[in-house]
């Protein structure tokens, strides 16, 4: 039932190709021009061919913008930090949904689902101020803060359903055999969560590398703490923007969450998408 | 097993002092900030300090016109992007779904727009969208349709138009793995009965795939609404809500009224109004997702 006359499948693999186009057409033509010289970029109309091209532009880009290797390093850093801490906070919640029942257990479940919904713009004002009074403006911990606390739901969520799988008789048999719980937690749990928890920190470290914008554009202005997302927009403050070396600077700064992605999306997109095919 | 080991209010005290750390964060981060900006809505706070002023900000808010036009149009905007990221995404999850060679590795190659930084994917757009040096532009000149460069940021309709496809672009991707995932999930059975009794692939996909699917359909087109209410990057690096205000949404409007010019009463007032909006449609998907997973476990 599943075979395709050759003309079905055509008119599929002519959709996907139209589909992927579209999908893909960014990230092509971002290819394309970082490997192109400047003059034969600023042709109008559009030239469809070069053909002396090159990686130069990747040499390049560290002399234009001297800082871009600072900018990638901070991404690095406060996708890092912020996956660590996201997990701190989550392990032993996403534990405690797994294995407990508690009064408004579900309700507060829920509540954090909800909280997902909201965009940090919202919430961006009483925030600003927050740190303008701690003193935190302007620092690693103004984009670091507001980060972990929009990371912390779905990373529950995913977690608590890694704790799940864990069959429960194991801990039960170690209760019964004397065990504490944090021993419980330290020779039973960690280790057969670890791929979970690999799972949950990476999803927080992709998350925490794409949110840098918002954060980093409203609470931090100096250039030594700036996230590759808007230290790349120092490229357009040129008088003619180089666009190959821009391109070339966002293809490497997009470069590390495409690679981790792709390694892990199975199980990421597994533990997402669970909830919408339950049944 | 718990109850057997230790009493229920026990039980009780352990799972809040595990969950008290991350709730602790979340009240301090999340809803002490959503409180204190409905507070801040009725003063005229700036860096200078703050009054009570009332309903004054509301009042200006909602006689403005240029306000009401932001409503609008941000629902006009999200109308039409979430609409197209459902019927490309459904589109999609169809053809990624055909048993056919290389079908697994472009799954993973619609993934990538979701993935990455809006920031840097809005740079590439930026580039396709440029009047004169950029691919799209080209296309147009080469072919005829346009008569020379053109600026797809810089005059109004276009720029709406723009920021909504590159919107598209970053959504759909989740919404076509979601929908892929849920079409895998239909039991095969159904199918086989489906061809055993002739029905033909659209009759397949109508009577059995669509209504099997619906449930995912109807949570992803809130959850997308959502998403698309709350976008931000992609309109302010491609035209920070211009020219002269046709892609300013609720959200840019709000920021450029709060940060921007350091108006944080008047800032407050609209991510109130950003806020009840956001719970009407959190409520509306939370009683959506309950009903669904009732369902489920009455079945």
């Amino acid at each position: 039932m599943n075979k395709y006359n050759p003309f079905e499948k055509i008119l599929i693999y002519f959709g996907i190709f139209v589909f992927m186009t579209f999908i893909l057409l960014p990230f092509i033509e971002m290819f394309y021009a970082s490997l192109r010289p400047l003059d034969h970029l600023f042709r109008s109309p559009y030239q469809f061919y070069s053909d002396d091209l090159s990686f130069w532009a990747y040499r390049e880009m560290w002399n234009t913008v001297p800082m871009l290797g600072r900018y990638i390093f901070n991404s690095f850093f406060l996708a890092s930090c912020v996956a660590i801490l996201t997990l701190i906070f989550v392990i032993p919640a996403a534990y405690a949904y797994a294995r407990f029942k508690f009064p408004a257990k579900n309700t507060s479940l829920y509540i954090l689902l909800a909280i997902n919904m909201f965009s940090g713009a919202v919430i961006l004002i009483p925030l600003y101020k927050l740190l303008r009074t701690l003193g935190l403006l302007n620092s690693y911990q103004s984009m670091i803060i507001p980060g972990v606390a929009f990371l912390i739901p779905t990373a529950i969520w995913l977690l608590k359903s890694y704790f799940e799988k864990i069959p429960i008789d194991l801990e039960e048999a170690a209760f019964v055999d004397g065990a504490s719980r944090v021993q419980i937690l330290r020779h039973i749990i960690a280790p057969l969560s670890t791929p979970g928890l690999v799972v949950v920190g990476i999803y927080a470290f992709i998350g925490a590398y794409a949110q840098q914008f918002l954060f980093a554009i409203t609470f931090n202005q100096k250039k030594e703490y700036m996230p590759i997302p808007t230290g790349l927009y120092e490229f357009i403050g040129y008088q003619s923007v180089k666009w190959n070396e821009m391109m070339a600077a966002a293809l490497v700064g997009m470069l590390p969450v495409l690679l981790l992605f792709i390694f892990l999306q199975k199980y990421i997109v597994e533990g997402l998408t669970a909830g919408a095919v339950k049944n | 097993m718990n109850q057997k080991l230790k009493s229920y209010t026990a039980q009780t005290y352990i799972a809040y002092a595990l969950i008290a750390p991350a709730a602790l964060y979340i009240i301090l981060i999340v809803a002490w900030p959503l409180l204190e900006t409905i507070r801040l809505s009725f003063t005229n706070s700036s860096l200078a300090g703050e009054d009570y002023v009332g309903l004054e900000n509301y009042q200006k808010m909602f006689s403005s016109k240029k306000f009401n036009g932001i409503v609008t149009r941000t629902f006009i905007w999200m109308f039409f992007s979430v609409s197209l990221k459902l019927i490309i995404g459904l589109i999609g999850a169809v053809l990624l779904n055909a048993n056919l060679k290389g079908r697994s590795i472009f799954r993973v190659l619609v993934m990538p727009p979701w993935v990455v930084p809006i920031a840097i994917g809005m740079l590439g757009w930026l580039w396709l969208y440029n009047g004169y040096f950029g691919i799209i532009a080209g296309v147009g000149m080469r072919t005829g349709i346009l008569d020379g460069p053109f600026g797809f940021l810089a005059y109004k309709q276009s720029a709406f138009i723009s920021t909504i496809i590159a919107d598209v672009w970053v959504g759909t991707p989740m919404v076509t793995v979601f929908f892929l995932a849920a079409m895998q999930g239909v039991p095969r059975d159904l199918y086989e009965a489906a061809y055993c009794d002739g029905a033909s692939r659209w009759d397949r996909f109508f009577k059995i795939t669509l209504p099997q699917i619906t449930p995912v359909i109807i949570t992803m087109s809130l959850l997308s609404a959502i998403w698309t209410f709350n976008s931000f990057e992609i309109i302010w690096i491609l035209t920070e809500g211009g020219p002269r205000g046709s892609t300013t949404t609720l959200i840019i409007d709000t920021y450029k009224q709060a940060l921007g010019n350091y108006k944080f009463g008047r800032g407050a007032a609209r991510a109130v109004v950003v806020m009840i909006l956001l719970m009407l449609f959190a409520g509306f998907y939370l009683a959506l997702l309950a009903r669904i997973n009732k369902k489920i476990s009455h079945e």
